[in-house]
């Protein structure tokens, strides 16, 4: 039986009149990566955030590893431990350098020591490629230089679950890969993450299920083979016709013509 | 040397006294600053809460400081309240209380600018790392809040040493009243010391308020992210 990590039942999330989520459930396991693709407004990032307890929610019930995660209770801030989220804008903290914005809540927060966390935080930053950047500013990095940064800093916790909230959204193309090739390598260590991603070929290659998400509902969910190549409703057909462009001109012609 | 009266400034004890009434001034104005900063962050954290009357009542705080002349409310607590309330205010005293009235307000919203500049996410991603309220608060709201207020709030100061010049006006001998009575003893003799005794003021004051706006620039260019 597989090791059961998060459990989402009946999950409701509504702001005021607005329904995001109605009736929401999940289950994911451990070592599993779950992407969760969908239209914009579909309900992914306030998925995360309800996660995460950064959002109240109306109903149901969001667990990890059995306890409730409920924002309003004493113990949140140490269940957000075991919960790495990276954000779309990085969100590092401006007045610290790149080694004070990973080492910060591990030590004040989980008090380890503090040899201990620069050494782990070194080993992290070599592995994403930025040993020289341990001492700058977080305005001195390009955008997929915060954001590898911001995945080290919520790596350094130790979390049994990752969060990516559309990771890639605000980078130039060109810095696309090197965030998702952190990811994918940390999906090949067998890290447990869930991911919103727009990216189709990243989500078929780093997932072991897609969630298709429209309207605060999952309309498809299957493994990414069966997903991308044969989807079953209608809706999800039609989403993934968004990511393609039929030929208009047809170029083989032209060129042996004129040859 | 006659023309610019800097004789007159050199005779007896005056330049003494010049220096004298140039450190009232700065006393009057860091006195005031300090009771500023402790009663404008005060101020400026209560003017983020959204509630209704606390916003009203502060825009009308506000509105007041800037609208009323510092010279006015001058008036009204040094004179006024001895009419009024039977008060005899010492000058300095009085004065002390309105550049603190003045600068709460005006510091109340440098840190309320501060304090809503942070942006959201940054809470969330304090709070995504397992911090609690009170770490978020210490280690990453308060940290950034500051540098961005630092710089501000030295501008501030400079602006409070200058509005000084104004205490003369209801008694408290400062730099340019020591000015003024110099230029009157020696009115016979040195008829146009006023040109060079009040160039000094203006030397002295430069040199008090530079420094510090140097400070403010160079931190605003330290910590500009």
């Amino acid at each position: 039986m597989a090791d059961k990590l998060l459990t989402i039942e009946h999950l409701k999330k509504s702001y005021g009149d607005n329904l995001i989520l109605k009736d929401f459930n999940l289950t994911v396991n451990r070592g599993e990566v779950v992407v969760i693709i969908g239209p914009s407004g579909c309900g992914k990032s306030t998925l995360l955030r309800c996660i995460n307890g950064l959002e109240e929610i109306q109903g149901g019930e969001i667990k990890l590893y059995g306890e409730k995660i409920d924002r309003n209770k004493k113990n949140i801030a140490e269940i957000r431990q075991k919960i790495g989220m990276v954000f779309q804008s990085y969100e590092l903290f401006p007045h610290k350098t790149v080694l004070q914005n990973i080492i910060l809540a591990p030590i004040k927060v989980q008090k380890r020591s503090k040899s201990d966390v620069i050494k782990e935080a070194e080993y992290l930053l070599e592995k994403v490629g930025l040993s020289d950047k341990r001492d700058v500013y977080p305005r001195q990095l390009s955008g997929g230089q915060k954001q590898r940064v911001a995945i080290v800093r919520a790596l350094c916790m130790h979390p049994e679950i990752m969060l990516f909230d559309e990771v890639t959204a605000a980078l130039d193309p060109e810095m696309v890969r090197e965030v998702l090739d952190t990811i994918l390598e940390l999906a090949k260590q067998g890290r447990t993450m869930i991911v919103v991603t727009h990216e189709m070929s990243f989500a078929r290659a780093v997932s072991d299920r897609v969630l298709f998400l429209d309207k605060g509902e999952i309309i498809e969910e299957d493994i990414p083979e069966k997903i991308f190549d044969n989807p079953k409703t209608e809706r999800a057909r039609r989403f993934f016709h968004t990511f393609e462009y039929d030929a208009v001109k047809n170029h083989t012609d032209t060129l042996n013509r004129k040859v | 040397m006659q023309a610019l009266g800097i004789d007159v400034l050199l005779k007896g004890n005056n330049f003494i006294r010049l220096i004298d009434g140039l450190c009232t001034a700065l006393r009057i104005s860091l006195v005031s600053v300090i009771f500023s900063i402790v009663f404008g962050i005060v101020f400026g954290i209560v003017m983020t809460y959204k509630n209704t009357v606390i916003r009203v009542v502060s825009r009308v705080y506000l509105e007041i400081v800037r609208i009323m002349p510092q010279m006015v409310l001058l008036f009204i607590v040094f004179f006024g309240t001895t009419r009024m309330f039977g008060l005899n205010l010492d000058a300095e005293l009085a004065s002390i209380i309105v550049f603190t009235f003045w600068g709460t307000a005006e510091m109340g919203d440098l840190v309320r600018g501060a304090v809503s500049n942070i942006p959201k996410h940054q809470y969330e991603s304090s709070y995504a790392l397992g911090l609690n309220k009170a770490q978020t608060y210490f280690y990453i709201v308060i940290p950034q809040t500051l540098r961005r207020l630092i710089p501000l709030s030295i501008n501030l100061v400079t602006r409070m040493i200058k509005t000084t010049s104004l205490v003369m006006m209801i008694g408290v001998v400062e730099a340019l009243k020591v000015t003024q009575q110099i230029i009157e003893a020696n009115r016979m003799t040195a008829p146009n010391a006023a040109f060079g005794l009040y160039l000094t003021v203006f030397i002295l004051y430069f040199l008090a308020c530079w420094p510090i706006s140097l400070l403010a620039s160079y931190l605003e260019k330290k910590w500009s992210a």
